[in-house]
């Protein structure tokens, strides 16, 4: 089986505070996956479970503090920015982030043409950059000249997307891609994934809080919670029979689009960020319905369920489940 | 009878621009007309760009160049009396912001001051919103409300960066809610959120809306989050509300065929089979087609579509469109 990408054991800490009251957060912990050419890998997880670190750091935008990170079957070495020339591309959380309010968003796409020299004259660039601005339901005519505050979050976002296309890349991070975008236009941007992946053969990386697209769009699926992958498997298994506590409870909190199956009970909120970071055991038996003593002492091993991973202890040997 | 807490008429807000000496208007809002009821959530929800905020902006009364309000009206019911906002002086206004309807604008979680304590910010709030009590029994009041919404006690003392999205976006409410509004408009409240975190928002803001008794005015691009918590939706197409109805016909009956393709293209668990999104792109609010602004993504485009807009008809008494195809209830007249 063929690895486009690789990441293992990658782990990330930050030091936050003063020298004397230095606090660390793992933003990841040994966190392992691949994505195979042609396909769509989601990680998913609640805010601040290590996503958009694991991201930069595939993307060399951050160093690892341990792990390894193998692209087309090479070993990073050292952190460089390796998006743009390995065909990785990447789009980011918050558009208004990626494009400078004083430069009119076409000058991005004439730059990314000229620094790679994909067209020879203005009017094949023009044409290029509508194609790929048709793509995601845009057109020249409506963005030639335009400053990034004349559009919408949603306009802008798939502006982002555009661009990315340009290069033609094998692999895309998209990091919340839709978030901004309204629900139909979210179907427009994952069927493009989908047929940028069966047409040519694009991976993508997909990070997302929307479960339902995942499910639609994805092939494989990672569930992080507070820098862990908990669960791991294909979206047909994780997403339909969840077997991680955790993924039971996101499952359950996902808004469907029917009135007539409304959340049913309340989430309960109050433990904050920090101290889940800092506990030991599993990071979730401060929530878990499941919680067991062993819970709370010893991290639970990634253990093979029919295929799947899953980080628990219910599923651990000698433990019903 | 449910009594209305808000009305707009014929309500106009366009974008006046002035780009290198060339005029161009971008017609966010546009003859948009909306009942809204004492103690209900009225969603919101339309595709990027198609005015959405830009409404909240004209129902909250904060219109700032280069957005006018160019015809029409926003009414508050107040006390049983209407006032039309905009005839109303600053001071006025004032006063009945916070009091009478709040205004969480997009992305509003990331505007707390990062330097000060979140108590010193609701401090420095009730200072200048609240007259006539003391400050201390005030801020007793805003620490009880806190409790009451079930936040920790804790966060009184913690600065913004040291919250997660979620609790900073939840801290934005409670204090847009802390006096008590008789309407809350919420822009994307839930944007980036995860889901359980989005939850926890969603169902604060519903505590809060059962506690008040108010109504809450919600746009988001989620239409789970609607079929979750409104009571009725408003469809916004091209800067105009084109159908409205309870929550439950959006999703079972819509009639809209902008809303069809909206409702079919969700996602659903269980079921892989392709999805198709709206064809065609949004039209350019600052060059509409003419006729319905639909018509050139209308898969049942009929001839007068493209040359006159379609009116605003009730097919139902609780079931509002603007389309060609839809006739009105028993063939009357509006
Ligand atoms: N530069 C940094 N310095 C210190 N801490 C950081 C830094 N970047 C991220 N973190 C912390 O690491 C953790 C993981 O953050 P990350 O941004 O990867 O989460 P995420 O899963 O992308 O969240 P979201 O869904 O909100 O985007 C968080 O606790 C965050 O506060
Ligand atoms: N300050 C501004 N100046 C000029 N045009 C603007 C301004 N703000 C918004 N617009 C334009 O007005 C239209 C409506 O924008 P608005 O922000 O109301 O859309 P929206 O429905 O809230 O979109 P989204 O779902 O992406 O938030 C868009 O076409 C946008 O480009
Ligand atoms: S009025 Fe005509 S073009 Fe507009 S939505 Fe109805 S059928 Fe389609
Ligand atoms: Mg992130
Ligand atoms: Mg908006």
């Amino acid at each position: 089986m063929d690895k486009l990408l690789e990441v293992k054991n990658l782990t990330k800490v930050f030091s936050l505070g003063s020298i004397s009251s230095r606090i660390r957060i793992t933003a990841t912990d040994d966190v392992s996956f691949y994505i195979k050419p042609a396909e769509i890998f989601t990680l998913a997880g609640e805010s601040g479970c290590g996503k958009t670190t694991t991201a930069k750091m595939i993307l060399g935008f951050e160093e690892p503090t341990a792990g390894a990170i193998i692209h087309k079957g090479k070993l990073r070495t050292k952190k460089e920015k390796v998006w743009f020339t390995e065909g990785i591309q990447a789009i980011f959380q918050d558009p208004f982030g990626t494009f400078n309010p004083l430069r009119t968003v076409d000058r991005y796409f004439f730059e990314t043409i000229q620094n790679f020299k994909l067209a020879g004259n203005k009017k094949t660039a023009v044409e290029l950059i509508d194609r790929k601005l048709k793509a995601v339901g845009l057109s020249y005519e409506e963005f030639a000249g335009k400053y990034p505050n004349e559009f919408s979050g949603g306009q802008l976002q798939r502006i982002s997307i555009a661009r990315s296309l340009l290069t033609d890349p094998t692999l895309l991070i998209a990091d919340e891609p839709v978030s901004m975008v309204d629900a139909s236009l979210r179907m427009s941007i994952v069927n493009l994934f989908k047929k940028l992946k069966e047409e040519f053969g694009m991976s993508v990386l997909y990070i997302t809080h929307d479960l339902a697209t995942a499910y639609y769009v994805s092939d494989r699926i990672a569930i992080m919670f507070r820098g862990n992958i908990v669960e791991m498997g294909t979206v047909e298994q994780v997403l339909m029979q969840p077997r991680h506590p955790y993924t039971q409870m996101l499952r359950d909190s996902i808004p469907e689009a029917d009135p007539r199956r409304r959340w049913r009970g309340r989430v309960n909120l109050n433990e904050t960020e920090r101290e889940e970071y800092l506990k030991q055991g599993c990071r979730y038996a401060g929530r878990c319905p499941l919680v067991m003593d062993v819970c709370r002492q010893e991290v639970p091993a990634d253990i093979q369920v029919d295929n799947v991973l899953v980080k628990c202890h219910n599923y651990s040997e000698g433990v019903i489940a | 009878m449910d009594k209305i807490i808000l009305t707009t008429r014929q309500l106009k807000a366009f974008y006046l621009l002035d780009i290198h000496g060339r005029q161009k208007v971008v017609k966010a809002v546009n003859e948009v007309e909306l009942e809204i009821l004492e103690n209900e959530i009225y969603g919101i929800a339309g595709e990027s760009g198609c005015g959405k905020s830009t409404l909240l902006k004209t129902l909250a009364a904060v219109v700032e160049p280069p957005l006018r309000q160019l015809e029409g009206k926003v009414i508050y019911h107040i006390n049983g009396e209407e006032v039309d906002v905009s005839t109303l002086g600053d001071e006025e206004m004032r006063r009945l912001r916070w009091e009478f309807v709040s205004y969480v604008p997009q992305g509003s979680m990331n505007v707390l001051n990062p330097v000060v304590k979140l108590k010193d910010t609701y401090h420095d709030f009730i200072s200048s919103h609240v007259k006539g009590k003391s400050q201390e029994e005030t801020f007793r009041m805003a620490k009880a409300y806190i409790a009451e919404l079930g936040l920790p006690a804790e966060i009184m003392g913690a600065y913004p960066h040291q919250l997660s999205g979620g609790m900073r976006q939840r801290v934005t409410i409670a204090l847009a809610t802390l006096l008590r509004p008789k309407i809350i408009i919420a822009d994307e409240p839930t944007t980036a959120l995860d889901v359980i975190v989005q939850r926890g928002v969603m169902q604060l803001l519903k505590d809060i809306q059962q506690k008040l008794q108010n109504t809450i005015i919600l746009v988001t691009h989620d239409m789970g989050v609607h079929a979750n918590v409104a009571d009725r939706i408003g469809i916004m197409y091209a800067g105009k509300i084109v159908e409205e109805a309870p929550t439950e016909k959006i999703f079972s009956q819509p009639l809209h065929p902008y809303t069809q393709f909206l409702i079919n293209s969700l996602p659903k668990f269980g079921d892989k089979t392709p999805r198709q999104s709206v064809p065609g792109s949004p039209p350019s609010l600052a060059d509409l087609p003419t006729g319905c602004p639909f018509h050139p993504r209308c898969p049942q485009v009929l001839d007068i579509c493209k040359e006159q807009m379609p009116a605003y008809i009730a097919a139902a008494a609780d079931h509002k469109v603007a389309c060609w195809l839809v006739e009105e209830e028993n063939g009357q007249a509006a």
